[in-house]
């Protein structure tokens, strides 16, 4: 892809920014979950670091195994997040694939802000590095399991949001204004629609972008949430992929099969299984994954409301109905041939087939479903044979179905 | 010179290396097995060798060869390739028609394959990253219990006692059996509590019904877990002939089907 230049520029100008505020004092730096409320930190003028952003690189660069067992050493258990272990022992070891960005490591954080609405581990994560440089650690105990998003869910949440405000105007020395709030939210939401659009094209025969493009593609609407960068880069990307669409340019030469992806990538093998569905001529066109940084109910007119809507919506957030009815939707969309769920030894909260929902949805939709063992991050929890036999087994298995009707 | 017109199929096991030939009406041949030891592409040209010394035949007598099985990537000879599930559905099709449910136990994995009327795969499960229900886990516990691999059905032959072995974990499992042990119980019923847990575990993968078959090497060597799974399911549990070959006849079978072209099978 053209875009992907700029997106490393962008992204090393994320990094450089976030640290040279860590060591020169030039702005308060926080640290944020993935989908917390970021546009309260832009509002206030921080410069924000995603932890489970770093967890990915440490995974993607295959660090995380290296130095995941200093946290285990430290009580931190192997059954549990290992974005969480990988941090805090890469942390400890002072390892880290930042240092390929100029970095010597994490940059320091001078609040800590958490929401819950993925896991519980992200607060004691936080609450780590809130020991270790005596900072405050603030957040929002989401809900979790809604089935509906109720009118008492999003009071509670704005209620919660409300609360952080002293602290975070404290540590920034400086108040919440309402318009940069809202310009921080009416960002986010275009970041949200941009984003969207481009996963959208892989609605299209073929698919101009496969999901293992996406989760490195996904890096603006992470760590850029609530900027002008990241709109402008996903305006580029958008434009590239409808050009794409246009000429009928596919991700892989050929797309024999379309896949749907539900779970954690497996970070540390995404170029190999990148390269085995594309041998298999196979194209894994949407995950659940980076659809979970669309956030459809962000309204600059109403933001911490809208914010609270949008953090509950959230897909991992949600019961097991919501979620079936969304695969179901998504499967439709994208005119998959067969769904493929991680589960995610160490993230259960991003595995949605341990309460029977694979089987249900194939019962549901007759579309064939394959369940893979791994991890996000923990390579010991993953076989490569187990997994590309599970895989190529599945491929033949859709050389064998009767046709499907395209939608 | 005549026209080559078998098919030749090795399944390269983590244990045994297996290979089937097929004449070119499907018509199984000749079957051979060897050890895999640490030489996948040695143990497959043994196994090959054998198969041809078996059938009276040279190399120049096979249209094709096609792999399976772990190593089915690393074996030169073989000019096409099918994963074990569908080499294992395929084989069991030719000795019981569909819709089945082959249940296939090898050395280091498990697999449960779903196939409908049509002989078409519809689903599949395999073990997790773990030994428990797999042939390396007897292998276990015959070393817990001291005895060859092959002793350990004559063994449990003689059981009085039903045990259970609780652990999920194979190497806990061992740990189990040294505490038996100590407790006093009998190595017998040790053996049969190994076949047991076989059974169970396989059966925890996914819901086994209708017509069932048995493949894999532990089904071939150890009938008691057939027994057992027939047992757990209360209906008879097919064991076709050659059961451990099965993946290299199925693979055997895909290389004739795709010299008659698309549509082939």
């Amino acid at each position: 892809m053209n875009a992907s230049a700029r997106l490393k520029e962008l992204m090393n100008a994320h990094f450089a920014g976030v640290d040279r505020a860590a060591r020169e004092r030039t702005a308060p730096v926080a640290w944020c979950t993935s989908v917390g409320p970021v546009e309260l930190l832009r509002a206030l003028g921080y410069e924000v670091f995603f932890p489970e952003n770093h967890g990915a690189m440490l995974g993607a660069s295959r660090v995380a195994n290296e130095v995941m067992g200093r946290a285990h050493a430290l009580g931190y258990s192997p059954e549990i997040c290992s974005y969480l272990t990988s941090d805090i022992g890469s942390y400890l070891l002072k390892k880290t694939p930042l240092q390929r960005h100029g970095l010597s490591g994490a940059p320091r954080a001078d609040v800590l802000v958490y929401s819950t609405n993925q896991c519980r581990e992200v607060r004691d994560w936080f609450e780590f590095y809130a020991r270790e440089w005596n900072v405050p650690v603030v957040g929002v105990t989401s809900f979790r399991d809604i089935g509906e998003v109720e009118t008492h869910h999003v009071d509670a949440i704005v209620r919660q949001l409300e609360a952080l405000v002293p602290t975070l105007e404290s540590v920034a020395g400086r108040r919440l204004d309402a318009a940069r709030l809202e310009e921080a939210v009416g960002l986010s939401r275009t970041c949200s629609e941009l984003w969207g659009s481009c996963l959208r094209a892989g609605a299209s025969r073929p698919a101009p972008m496969t999901f293992f493009d996406g989760t490195i593609h996904m890096g603006p609407a992470v760590v850029l949430r609530g900027t002008r960068e990241a709109c402008d880069y996903y305006r580029l990307l958008d434009a590239e992929l409808r050009e794409r669409v246009r000429a009928g340019v596919g991700a892989l030469p050929r797309e024999r099969f379309r896949i749907y992806w539900d779970g954690m990538p497996v970070w540390g093998r995404l170029r190999d299984l990148a390269a085995l569905f594309a041998r298999l001529e196979t194209s894994v066109v949407a995950s659940t994954y980076c659809n979970s940084w669309i956030f459809d109910a962000l309204d600059p007119a109403d933001p911490l409301p809208s914010m609270a809507r949008a953090s509950l919506e959230l897909f991992i957030a949600r019961a097991e109905g919501p979620k079936e009815r969304y695969l179901e939707a998504r499967i439709e969309e994208f005119s998959v041939d067969g769904v493929i769920f991680h589960d995610s030894r160490t993230c259960p909260n991003n595995s949605n087939a341990r309460f029977g929902m694979p089987q249900r949805l194939r019962k549901a939709t007759g579309t064939p479903v394959l369940v893979i063992d791994g991890d996000l991050n923990d390579l010991r929890c993953y076989s490569d044979e187990q997994a590309r036999t599970n895989i190529e087994g599945f491929v033949e298995q859709l050389e064998g179905a009767p046709p499907r009707a395209t939608a | 010179m005549t026209a080559p017109t078998c098919y030749a199929g090795i399944d390269s096991g983590s244990w045994n290396t297996k290979a089937a030939l097929v004449d070119g009406e499907g018509r199984l041949i000749a079957t051979a097995v060897v050890r895999t030891g640490a030489d996948v592409q040695g143990a497959a040209e043994r196994a090959y060798a054998s198969l041809l010394s078996r059938a009276g035949l040279t190399r120049e007598a096979v249209a094709a060869v096609w792999s399976t099985g772990f190593g089915r990537h690393s074996i030169p000879i073989a000019t096409g390739a099918r994963t074990e599930l569908d080499a294992h559905a395929r084989g069991a099709l030719q000795f019981v028609p569909g819709p089945l449910t082959v249940v296939d136990i090898g050395g280091q994995d498990a697999k449960i394959i779903l196939v409908d009327g049509e002989g078409r795969r519809v689903g599949h499960k395999m073990n997790r990253k773990c030994a428990a229900g797999t042939g390396s886990f007897l292998e276990e516990m015959a070393l817990r219990l001291d005895v060859p691999i092959g002793d350990l059905p004559r063994l449990a032959s003689g059981f009085v006692e039903e045990l259970d072995l609780g652990s999920f974990c194979t190497v806990f499992s061992g740990t189990e059996v040294l505490g038996l042990i100590r407790q006093g119980k009998r190595p017998a019923d040790l053996a049969r509590a190994a076949y047991r847990s076989v059974a169970k575990r396989v059966l925890e993968m996914e819901r086994v019904e209708g017509t069932v078959v048995a493949t894999g090497g532990v089904v071939a060597h150890h009938p008691m877990v057939v027994e057992l799974l027939a047992a757990a399911i209360g209906a008879p549990v097919k064991v076709p002939a050659h059961a451990q070959e099965i993946g290299a006849l199925g693979v055997a079978m895909s290389a004739l089907a795709a010299s008659r072209g698309p549509g082939g099978a």
